[in-house]
């Protein structure tokens, strides 16, 4: 009898105990079946985001006279990008200027253009190429090309090397030699400065796209630029491009450039 | 072992060397920084994710962040729990500073004890500081 006490003991107790330790497996399938979960968090743009295919700009420089004219637009770029103004010309930062044709249309310049033309200030920016040579020259993947078309600039990425500098056959890119901060003279809260040793562009207005606004050039130059969708023949770009003659810089480079200028 | 009485003073005097910084720095332990939130905060209740994960995550929600916002043109987030933030460290009414009001309050406080110098702030403008005591002695001028 004692044997078989001990012996039904033992049974019991082993059952109990292999309960027991089963106890805590289901409780976690119960809790995984059984329970709703939270959907999961998502990311989207903002509804009122402006979207392209591919965004590119007309420039109409018949409305332009002096170089007065293009101030406006210079300094809503500059501002709304906290773009320092450092006067030293190899430090001097630049998203939109301005240059006469000579430097602007190098292919297409000879000496006896006319008058108007030749004295007439051009409005320069990056051209969000097609083929970017700046984004093959990355080394880090900072400058990419968009979906869009837009050619960007991961700031945080970039270790200031300055090859895409080089690549870029337009000279669009500005390399902060020095801390920019102190050359600001009213920060624009809601976009970022950048810091010493990075290199800078237009961003074709990228942050300002996503919520719905036009880029800050094309804000403040009364109709004189356009920019929209290339691809979409009923966009308003399409129809000036369709209606007017138009020039790009250095086409025959082969980056194919997005920025048209009416002539 | 006739140099016993140099080598035990030897070995005093390294030991009290090697320990200097443990009996210098003894009971000088600063405690760890308790984190005020802002009013704003407080009031919203809940951030992006759990206290905990934000706690131990945030750094690589940021960084995860900034790739959406860069590459792929996503600027809004929609939580589990269905409430929308704007995807930005310091632009904006919905941004991370929009709620967390205070850089030195919410961002230094941890950062200074943990010993880590993140260099968000070289670009990203920290909204201004609202410091009543020292608006005071400009308002008798």
């Amino acid at each position: 009898m004692e044997n078989s006490n001990r012996r039904s003991f033992l049974k019991v107790a082993g059952i109990t105990a292999l309960g027991l330790g089963t106890k805590p497996v289901l409780d976690v399938f119960a809790a995984s079946g059984g329970k709703a979960e939270e959907p999961k968090p998502e990311v989207y743009k903002n509804e009122k985001a402006l979207i392209a295919k591919r965004w590119g700009m007309v420039i109409d420089t018949r409305k332009f006279h002096s170089k007065e004219d293009l101030e406006p637009m210079i300094e809503a770029c500059h501002k709304t990008h906290n773009v320092p103004n450092l006067t030293e010309p190899r430090h001097k930062i630049m998203w939109l200027w301005e240059d006469e044709y000579k430097h602007v249309f190098t292919h297409m310049e000879h000496e006896l253009i006319n008058d108007r033309i030749k004295h007439l200030p051009f409005l320069v920016l990056c051209n969000h190429c097609e083929k970017p040579g700046c984004v093959r020259a990355c080394p880090t993947k900072a400058t990419f090309k968009r979906d869009d078309g837009i050619v960007l600039m991961d700031f945080h990425r970039c270790i200031g090397c300055r090859f895409c500098m080089a690549a870029c056959p337009y000279g669009s890119r500005s390399f902060n030699f020095r801390d920019p901060r102190p050359f600001i003279k009213e920060e624009n809260k809601e976009f970022p400065t950048r810091m010493k040793g990075v290199v800078e562009k237009c961003n074709f207005c990228a942050e300002r796209l996503a919520v719905g606004k036009m880029p800050a050039c094309v804000e403040a130059s009364n109709g004189a630029m356009v920019v929209g969708d290339l691809e979409d023949p009923e966009s308003e770009v399409r129809e000036l491009l369709r209606s007017n003659y138009t020039i790009r810089r250095k086409p025959d480079l082969g980056a194919g450039p997005s920025v048209y200028y009416i002539v | 072992m006739n140099d016993k009485n140099r080598i035990t003073f030897g070995l005093i005097v390294f030991i009290a060397i090697v320990t200097f910084p443990f009996w210098y720095n003894l009971g000088k332990a600063s405690s760890a920084p308790e984190l005020k939130l802002s009013e704003k905060a407080k009031a919203a209740k809940e951030c992006v994710k759990p206290k905990e994960i934000m706690r131990q995550e945030h750094m690589q929600i940021l960084d995860l962040w900034r790739d959406t916002v860069v590459r792929d043109a996503n600027r809004a987030y929609k939580s589990g729990s269905g409430k929308t933030f704007g995807m930005s460290l310091s632009s904006g009414e919905e941004s991370c500073l929009g709620c967390h009001e205070s850089k030195t309050e919410f961002c230094d406080k941890c950062h200074n004890y943990a010993s880590v110098a993140p260099y968000c702030w070289t670009c990203h403008i920290a909204p201004e500081e609202k410091k009543p005591e020292e608006n005071k002695p400009e308002e008798n001028k």
